[in-house]
């Protein structure tokens, strides 16, 4: 048997679209039998946060005030045109119109066809955040050099 | 052996394959899935990303217009 083809992506963007098109490319690769592993960074965390509405987590008081403007995964922003966060609800609605899969049916098909979640230390680290923040589907927290170990023989992409 | 519809005449890329290899999962070998589905991209994908991993495409048939069935044994 050949060697299961691998993608990693790094969603380093908390903005909306770009979190859709990471799981996209997520579930549907992990649908065409692809091992995917998705490695969450920065703003990207916003979107795998256990509490999805504005929330003073965190330790210390910047971290906090950080994490409670970022907010969570219903505070995604539109990249472009985001009117004060109506955009986003909007294109929502509209992806339900069209029959497109929603950034929340699409997260849960990542989950069900097994997608591996990984956060990145570091940035957690400076938001003063724990594991327990995350939503429990996080398999580990990891640096760098774990990642690209992970991350070896296969494709990265960078969002 | 038991046989499941699955319709996805409603659902774009990615979900037109992610809900059939959902739905294959759930089955055991031999079981035969019927998937309904659109011409384009659907009908290009469907059949051969489940022909890659290991199950059996046995018949296409139109059914309407531009609706197919796909007969897929789980392998």
């Amino acid at each position: 048997m050949t060697e299961k083809k691998k993608i990693s992506i790094v969603l380093f963007s908390g903005d909306f679209d770009k979190a859709v098109a990471a799981f996209t490319i997520a579930s549907g690769a992990a649908a065409v039998n692809y091992e995917v592993n998705l490695f969450f960074t920065f703003w990207g965390l916003n979107v795998i946060k256990k509490y999805k509405n504005r929330n003073a987590i965190g330790r210390g008081f910047l971290a906090r005030t950080f994490n409670f403007l970022m907010g969570g995964f219903s505070h995604l922003p539109l990249s472009r045109l985001n009117f004060a966060g109506a955009s986003p609800k909007l294109m929502t609605n509209l992806m339900r119109k069209r029959n497109v899969a929603t950034l929340k049916e699409l997260i849960e098909a990542s989950i069900l066809l097994k997608v591996n979640f990984y956060a990145c230390e570091m940035s957690i680290n400076i938001l003063g955040l724990k594991k327990e923040d995350f939503i429990p589907e996080i398999k580990e927290i990891l640096g760098v050099a774990k990642f690209l170990n992970i991350a070896e023989k296969g494709e990265i992409l960078f969002i | 052996m038991k046989t499941v519809k699955l319709d996805i005449t409603k659902e774009h890329c990615p979900m037109t394959f992610v809900k059939t290899k959902l739905e294959l999962e759930k089955l055991s070998r031999g079981d035969i899935l019927e998937v309904i589905l659109k011409e384009g991209e659907p009908l290009e994908n469907v059949p051969k990303t489940v022909t890659e991993q290991g199950n059996k495409v046995i018949e296409i048939k139109n059914l309407r217009d531009d609706i197919h069935v796909v007969t897929i044994e789980k392998g």
